[in-house]
């Protein structure tokens, strides 16, 4: 009787299992690490600027006060965004995943990728020397027709420098991620699912109703999300296009600030308890991106049932 | 409500390649035709044919005529979309649609129809349909539960009440209980047998017990070697196909003489 089959084992064997898990724990590891040190890092520097005395913070009123209207532009920059990005985005993934010939959709692709490789101040250059001049007769013109609505009251800012023209850019800057995340998801439908649908006597976009979509939620919710990560925590193409002032209702004058480009702009020249306030309003926007992600997270696991995963 | 099918010297390609070769065969309404054949020989492939589906395929095309009750499905100004929701299709494996309901997966190509339909119409047809697939005692109770989460068999028997919700004239199967227990088989074939009171059935299958168990006629397809087309060899009552067909090569292979 030989007991050898059972208990011998090849070249690394077990060692080799150990030294990989190791080493994918530590990588694990490190991230959380990494996480927790930033918070850290920001929640001890900040601490001056929010126990401090109101008077002392930029504005004399506090350190609420200060933050609140950057946190609005702040918003308001990333929703312009998401709001152009989002239905272009999902149309031009569909139209290559599902409608352009396969040689045209290749190259369609390849194109969207690059887009994502543009530096950010390239597209804050073209948003601040270009678009904001082409775009500010278009401001006049929502100014004089729809200037009923306080989103576009005027008079219009001359320079086109407005935080309109920032969600613009932002928007094409957010654009490639989400084309390129929706497009990767819309091609793993599963084909049986597919062909059930135009079995059944559906048309192509009945077919993507009924079966792309659905099947491609949790994916395009996480797209989208990521997206509005970028747009978010953009600073370059911020900083370069918006003209920033207070907050306004009013997205055609300039006015409104982000919280990304308040930072950038105010950092270089900051000391002290300035240093603190940047330093806070860097943890705002953490936060703010923290609870997005939580917020994504919650709305897909809600149809975990439907989800085509089992 | 069914209708009859004749194929008339219908070749297929993909793209250079003649896959099936002149196929002509009338395939009888109110009727089960079953198609066996050895594996690549063409037979899923000719049956996509009968509703247009090789088109999802790129560069898959046709020569030939296929006429619903003298109407050519290939005809100029045909729409495949049409053709479809007349001529039903159940699929190798269960597909229902994981995103859905098990009610809304029976509702699905109804609403594609764009009738305005009230609850309780809508309530009628599901029940409907789902008797009319041998599954509603198993399900009746949630409905609202997705289509994924039942059995294999379950399933099958739910893509076939999706099926014949929409009334089709023409319901074809591809292998459908190839992926499914001896159990759920039975259950299946039971339900062909019921479906023919009042559909054309065609019903592609490598199980010639299968065959010779739900069908009335059988076509027996193969092919001459790697690369050749498919061809349709013999075509006849089911009982002479197994008992005494006329070509050898028919024989050889019910008999299970075949490579």
């Amino acid at each position: 009787m030989t007991t050898t089959s059972l208990t011998r084992s090849r070249g690394a064997g077990p060692a080799g299992d150990k030294v990989f898990s190791g080493a994918t724990l530590a990588a694990g590891c490190l991230i959380l690490a990494v996480l927790f040190g930033v918070a850290l890092f920001l929640v001890i520097q900040a601490i001056p600027a929010l126990v401090a005395p109101g008077a002392e913070i930029q504005g004399g009123a506090g350190f609420f006060a200060y933050i609140w209207p950057i946190v609005i532009g702040t918003l308001i920059a990333a929703l312009i965004a998401l709001v152009i990005a989002t239905p272009i985005s999902i149309g031009v993934a569909l139209f290559i995943s599902h409608f352009a010939p396969r040689r045209l959709a290749s190259g369609l692709g390849y194109v969207i990728d690059l887009l994502a490789a543009i530096p950010s101040v390239v597209y804050g250059a073209w948003g601040a020397a270009f678009l904001a001049k082409e775009i500010s007769p278009a401001y006049n013109w929502l100014a004089s027709n729809m200037g009923w609505l306080p989103i576009f009251q005027g008079p219009a800012s001359a320079t086109g420098k407005t935080i309109l023209t920032a969600g613009i850019v932002l928007a094409v800057m957010v654009l490639p991620i989400i084309t390129s995340l929706t497009r990767e998801i819309f091609l793993q439908t599963p084909k049986l699912h597919e062909e059930a649908a135009l079995a059944l006597g559906a048309t192509r976009w009945e077919m993507i109703k009924m079966t792309v979509l659905p099947f491609g939620r949790p994916g395009i919710i996480s797209a989208v999300m990521l997206g509005l990560g970028r747009a978010l925590g953009e600073t370059m193409a911020v900083a370069l296009v918006l003209s920033s002032g207070a907050l306004t209702a009013s997205l055609i004058q300039s006015g409104n600030q982000t919280i990304a480009a308040e930072i950038a702009l105010n950092f270089p020249e900051a000391s002290g308890l300035k240093v603190s306030t940047l330093i806070a309003a860097g943890l705002v926007l953490f936060l703010i991106t923290l609870a997005v992600n939580i917020v994504a997270r919650w709305i897909i696991s809600r149809h975990k049932e439907f989800s085509g995963a089992n | 409500m069914s209708k009859r099918i004749d194929v008339k010297d219908l070749n297929v390609y993909y793209s250079k390649f003649l896959a099936v070769e002149d196929v002509s065969i009338n395939i009888e309404a109110k009727s089960v035709t079953a198609f066996i054949g050895p594996s690549g020989c063409g037979k899923s492939t000719f049956l996509r044919t009968l509703n247009r589906m090789h088109e999802v395929i790129p560069g898959a095309r046709v020569e030939g005529e296929v006429l619903l009750d003298g109407d050519n499905l290939y005809g100029a100004g045909v729409d495949p979309v049409t053709v479809r929701s007349q001529i039903g299709m159940v699929f190798q494996r269960p597909n229902p649609f994981p995103t859905m309901s098990i009610r809304d997966n029976v509702l699905a190509g109804v609403k594609l129809n764009n009738q305005k339909m009230s609850k309780g119409e809508a309530d009628a047809l599901v029940e409907r349909s789902l008797r009319g697939a041998n599954l509603w005692n198993e399900v009746k109770d949630r409905l609202q539960k997705p289509g994924s989460g039942l059995s294999g068999g379950q399933q099958q028997r739910l893509c076939i009440a999706r099926a014949i919700a929409v009334e089709p004239q023409v319901i074809l199967m591809d292998e459908p209980c190839s992926a499914l227990d001896p159990i759920s088989t039975l259950a299946i074939e039971d339900l062909i047998n019921d479906l023919k009171d009042q559909y054309t059935v065609v019903i592609v299958t490598h199980n010639m017990q299968q065959a010779a168990r739900v069908s009335d006629r059988t076509a027996f397809f193969n092919i001459a070697g790697t690369g050749k087309p498919g061809k349709l060899i013999e075509v006849g009552d089911t009982h002479t196909i197994f008992s005494n067909p006329t070509q050898k090569a028919t024989e050889d292979y019910v008999s299970g003489r075949f490579g």
